[in-house]
């Protein structure tokens, strides 16, 4: 298994269908018009020698390395700025150029330190290979007079020399080692979006500065690694590189933290990680990545992942460490136990988001098959349950229409509850490349996100709505459409139904959907809302991103219709650019609503009342599948605090920190007698856990992840498990304990199972995908490419369905107590509830939650920047410190949900979706007031967990 | 010229005179003129302000900035006293005549006289090549500089 080595062709390629022959070296070559030489040549297999160019930015022409003689043309221009053109001949080693080159590597070597060997890019530094590549010999100019390799010259300081920059902690910057080819610079311009790097100086002056010659972590950096990757030599290095070396082989993965899913390389040495590099070939992130997936990977490792499985009686017991087969067996015994004693329905269990689609297949297996009922949920209870039924009621299929590619093709975007350049980082840099080519951009959000407003982008619009407002401002948007005529008569008569257009056109034109109506309860300019929606309609291809922010509502699903209606009003359906897009949470959460996770539905969408459905599984697992829709997550919580429901299976879920209401879940928890939770850390949840069975990580085992667009990737095992087992192994252990006969030896007998049984995985196989790289699904006889873009000549349930969106105000209202409304999210670094990045490096750039608050807001209360506030709801009350800023608007604070000490979900109420129970964390009213200090329930919070995580014989894990 | 601002006029002004131009095209070089016509050097903290405005980068503004040498980081004395240094200009004599004033005025090229009079700096070029060598102070050219004409001129900036 070698390094996975990717071709650089220096310039990206051209897209236009006209195509060019020429003569590069003796060899005919046809290529697109518009390819640089330095391409074309390398598709014909030449490699022009080349510094500072790389196929991951445009060309730059600086290095003049890479010179060709072109027949009947003067001189000798750079290969990579000179397009191809019909006939010519090129010739790309002459005794002339061959002289020009070595003379002008001899200028680099020059001013660069000789210390090869020693050096972190040793066996990968491109300027090696080109000084090997022209034959470099001999340097004339010899090292003394005026560089920056020495720290001192004859004893004097060097004032041209810097230090190395170690501040970032994944990431160094050697300013010796530049020779300012300016890849760094353009690849966080044209890939990232960021700018935060620039060329300091001029002439021999010149160098790399970060921000405004700051180091690379007070900078504007986010530390997303592009620059490193683009880096030719050792100026920007991984310091894990540096500290174990080149790594020896490589193999394709899938990144396991947000929808986006990048594939990545995993580079290794041995079963040492070495480093993760983003995958040129990964069609979702298309060689870039964020600092979570390049860098934040060292929880793997971390000290305080639990490898053994332990059990306790009691939860105020300590830990007690026992082997794999007396915790299962233990974990089967009470199952069984507590099903005697209390019935069939009396025990449950949770899927993962986190985990691949066939440990999840296999858990929803084991609740229905082992436990023979139907109380098995998941995370997107608690993110998209809203998507699943608003696009399933609208288009008939619960998931994006499009793929990510797509927004290369869009004009105009609206984002409506979604911060992407901190929640899908990866999507906001493809997104932000293609709103500096000039497409529009409508944010609708209570914050002032970054994608707003930073550098190079401009939102046309800005609709800064009250949390909670979302159904009313949307619903206006259409209302605009539809008086102002600017509806897609044509597609809305093809595609859906006329009738129901009518009557949902009549509902939306109603007075009190008109903006000026709306401005009153959304605070939004009416004119903003009719720009916005004029320019929707009439820009071009429109398409809608939406996350959280749409669905963590008590109308999630009306949002989300209202969404589905504004696309197919304005015809955005059906082709490249446009469409309606989940931006999803997870890697996997799209996999495990698909792999039947939902207490209601088995794998592939199907009703569990649909006797078909259920007769496929039940001849399969040669069992009887309940008809009857089991539990959800709130109502299992519910019915532990009613004394029904007594055990539950958790796999790789942190619903103590990530769930509404964190008194309520505490409650149910503590109310059962056998919570058994599978992790790698001991979280949250874990404190009310009467079993701990140890979790693998994404680089231990295989599988496949399903990210935001569909698409299935393969998830590769590197190393061998810590804890032992993979996930899929330990589920299946534990279904053998309790007496079923599963006997799996691989995930890919797993994924046969899902095909065999799933129609729109009907083609997915492990040899499918080792062929394709990837598919999205569906993928089967009809789509055996799979689906890249959803309902192109029709919509899957027949003709799309028009559905009044009637905007109810949510019962979480503000008043005198409860003033301010709260809503929470995300932070780039961070991830979730911060299980994975709070054990990394990751926390140089967030180590608490903060509570940003506007300035009239805090002055009005005494609270000054950086100080202790109280936040309090009616659920409950927190501490943590304030961060005064006007990215919120007056009359909003905004938190986020990392870190366990803050608990910012004792805060959130019980109200939730109507439709699917989805909780409502995005309004909640709020009081704050200044505060000296964590509250009493922070206190003895963090007591009950200290005291909960106690392992016998081991000393107290130090937090 | 106020020498002693505080960063809150900066920031003040700074968004003033941003403000009031931004709407030009191709706005940076303009603003970072008119803001070190106003404090007499472009203040460090007047950088993210005009980013934040411009819809650009930290980054983007200190690599123009520190492009050209024109943009001062500090301010200069109360004169400025530009010697020219390119080819024709020292084929007259020119190198002799650096010397010369240095020594009048006890400083090196890019460094300002203790009580902060003048500010001496080389420049490459003022287009004088027919009088070379030529010199400018505060914006005025002076050619065809000899030992008694530059002492003049030291003398001037001193008084």
């Amino acid at each position: 298994m070698p390094l996975v080595s990717e071709i650089d062709f220096g310039t990206p390629a051209s897209r236009s269908e006209k195509m060019v022959t020429l003569t590069i070296d003796g060899n005919e070559i046809t290529v697109p018009e518009g390819t640089s030489i330095m391409r074309a040549s390398m598709e014909a297999g030449i490699k022009v020698p080349k510094l500072c160019a790389t196929d991951m930015v445009d060309a730059f022409g600086s290095c003049r390395l890479c010179l060709v003689e072109i027949e009947g043309r003067n001189g000798t221009p750079a290969s990579c700025t000179t397009p191809v053109a019909p006939g010519i001949t090129v010739h790309t080693q002459t005794s002339r150029l061959k002289d020009i080159r070595k003379g002008v590597m001899e200028l680099y070597i020059s001013d660069h330190p000789l210390d090869c060997l020693t050096c972190a890019a040793n066996g990968d530094c491109e300027l090696q290979d080109m000084a090997g590549a022209v034959g470099l010999r001999d340097v004339r100019y010899g090292y003394e007079g005026d560089n920056h390799v020495k720290a001192r010259n004859n004893g004097d300081i060097n004032a041209k020399w810097m230090p190395m920059d170690e501040s970032n902690p994944y990431f160094t910057y050697d300013p010796s080692k530049c020779i300012v080819c300016s890849r760094c610079v353009r690849a966080c311009e044209e890939v990232q979006g960021t700018f935060a790097l620039t060329i300091e100086g001029r002439g021999f002056g010149s160098r790399v500065s970060p921000g405004m010659h700051e180091n690379f972590l007070e900078s504007e950096c986010v530390s997303c690694g592009a620059c490193v990757q683009a880096c030719p030599t050792a100026t920007l290095t991984e310091k894990s590189v540096i500290a174990i070396g080149q790594p020896e082989h490589s193999v394709v993965t899938t990144c396991a933290y947000c929808g986006v899913g990048c594939s990545f390389k995993a580079e290794m040495r041995g079963e040492e990680l070495v480093r993760m590099v983003p995958w040129k070939d990964g069609q979702a992130n298309r060689g870039h990545s964020c600092v979570k997936g390049r860098f934040a990977y060292g929880y793997s490792t971390h000290k305080e992942r639990i490898l053994n499985p332990m059990i306790r009686e009691k939860i105020t017991d300590p830990w007690r460490e026992v082997s794999w087969e007396e915790a299962l067996a233990h974990t089967a015994g009470e199952f069984r136990r507590i099903q005697y004693q209390y019935g069939r329905e009396s025990v449950g269990g949770i899927t993962s988001s986190r985990c691949t689609n066939e440990e999840t297949y296999l858990v929803q297996k084991l609740i229905r098959a082992g436990f023979g009922n139907n109380n098995v949920d998941t995370c997107a209870r608690v993110c998209h349950s809203p998507t699943g039924y608003g696009l399933g009621a609208t288009f008939g299929t619960s998931a994006g229409t499009q793929n990510f590619d797509s927004v290369e093709h869009t004009d105009v975007v609206i984002i409506i509850g979604a911060n992407p350049t901190d929640g899908h980082p990866v999507f906001a840099s493809r997104l932000k490349k293609r709103l500096r080519q000039g497409a529009k951009l409508i944010v609708v959000d209570p914050r002032r996100t970054d994608i707003v407003s930073s550098p190079h982008i401009k939102a046309s619009h800005h609709l800064p709505l009250r949390p909670g407002t979302n159904v009313a401002v949307v619903t206006s948007l259409a209302h605009v459409i539809v008086t102002e005529g600017l509806y897609d008569e044509k597609f809305i008569r093809e595609r859906c139904d006329w009738s129901e257009f009518e009557d949902w056109a009549a509902f939306v034109s109603e007075e009190h959907h008109s903006p000026e109506a709306v401005e009153k309860l959304s605070g939004v300019p009416a004119e903003e809302i009719r720009g916005a929606a004029r320019l929707f309609a009439t820009g071009g291809n429109g398409s809608i991103y939406y996350g959280l922010g749409v669905t963590e509502h008590s109308q999630g699903s009306t949002t989300v219709i209202a969404i589905a209606n504004l696309a197919m009003v304005t015809g955005n359906i059906g082709r490249p650019g446009v469409g309606v897009n989940p931006l999803r949470g997870q890697n996997n959460v799209q996999g495990a609503c698909d792999m039947g996770s939902f207490p209601h539905e088995l794998p592939g969408y199907r009703h569990v009342s649909d006797d078909a459905t259920r007769e496929t599984f039940e001849k399969l697992w040669g069992v009887t599948i309940s008809n009857e829709p089991g539990l959800r997550i709130p109502n299992m919580l519910d019915a532990a605090v009613d004394g029904s429901f007594k055990g539950i299976y958790i796999q790789g879920e942190d619903i103590l920190q990530s769930d509404p209401d964190t008194k309520h879940v505490q409650a149910g928890l503590a109310a059962m007698e056998c919570v058994v939770v599978q992790d790698l850390f001991l979280n949250e949840t874990a404190n009310y856990a009467h079993v701990f069975l140890p979790g693998s990580t994404f680089l231990e085992k295989d599988g496949t992840f399903t990210n935001a667009e569909r698409r299935i990737n393969r998830v590769r095992k590197v190393m061998t498990p810590r804890n032992g087992y993979a996930d899929w192994e330990v589920t299946q252990k534990l279904a053998q304990a309790m007496g079923l006969d599963w006997n799996y030896s691989h995930p890919s007998e797993i994924m046969d199972e899902i095909a065999a049984t799933t129609p729109s995985f009907a083609m997915v196989s492990y040899g499918y995908l080792e062929k394709m790289g990837s598919v999205q699904w569906p993928c089967n006889e009809k789509a055996p490419l799979g689906s890249p873009i959803m309902h192109i000549d029709g919509f899957v349930r027949g003709k799309g369905k028009f559905i009044r969106t009637e905007y109810v105000a949510t019962d979480e209202k503000t008043g005198p107590r409860f003033p301010l409304l709260l809503t929470t999210g995300r932070i780039l670094s961070q991830y979730n509830v911060g299980a994975q990045t709070r054990r990394t490096d990751n926390v140089v750039w967030h180590e608490e939650d903060r509570l940003e608050i506007h300035p009239n807001d805090a002055e009005m209360r005494g609270v000054r920047d950086g100080d202790w506030v109280k936040l309090q709801s009616r659920s409950g009350d927190t501490t943590l410190r304030a961060l005064i800023t006007e990215r919120v608007a007056p009359g909003v604070v905004y938190t986020t949900f990392h870190h366990p000490t803050t608990q910012a979900n004792v805060i959130t109420t019980d109200f939730s979706d109507w439709a699917t129970n989805c909780p409502e964390y995005k309004v909640t009213a709020v009081q704050i007031s200044p505060s000296n200090g964590p509250s009493q329930w922070q206190i003895d919070y963090d007591e009950q967990a200290r005291h909960s995580r106690r392992i016998t014989g081991k000393m107290e894990a130090a937090e | 010229m106020n020498l002693h601002v505080s960063s809150r006029d900066i920031g003040e002004r700074t968004l003033d005179i941003v403000s009031e131009m931004k709407s030009l095209e191709g706005p940076l070089l303009p603003i970072l003129h008119e803001i070190q016509a106003e404090f007499g050097y472009v203040p460090q903290e007047a950088l993210p302000i005009i980013a934040r405005e411009l819809n650009l980068s930290r980054a983007e503004v200190h690599g123009v900035v520190s492009f050209y040498h024109d943009y001062r980081d500090h301010p200069a004395g109360r004169h400025v006293l530009k010697l020219c240094r390119a080819e024709a200009c020292q084929s007259m004599g020119g190198d002799a005549l650096a010397e010369r004033v240095k020594s009048l005025l006890g400083i090196d090229f890019h460094q300002t006289t203790l009580d902060g009079a003048v500010t001496l700096e080389p420049v490459y070029c003022l287009g004088l090549c027919s009088t070379a060598p030529a010199a400018m102070l505060d914006g005025e050219v002076h050619g065809r500089l000899d030992a008694d004409a530059v002492r003049d001129l030291v003398a001037e900036v001193r008084a």
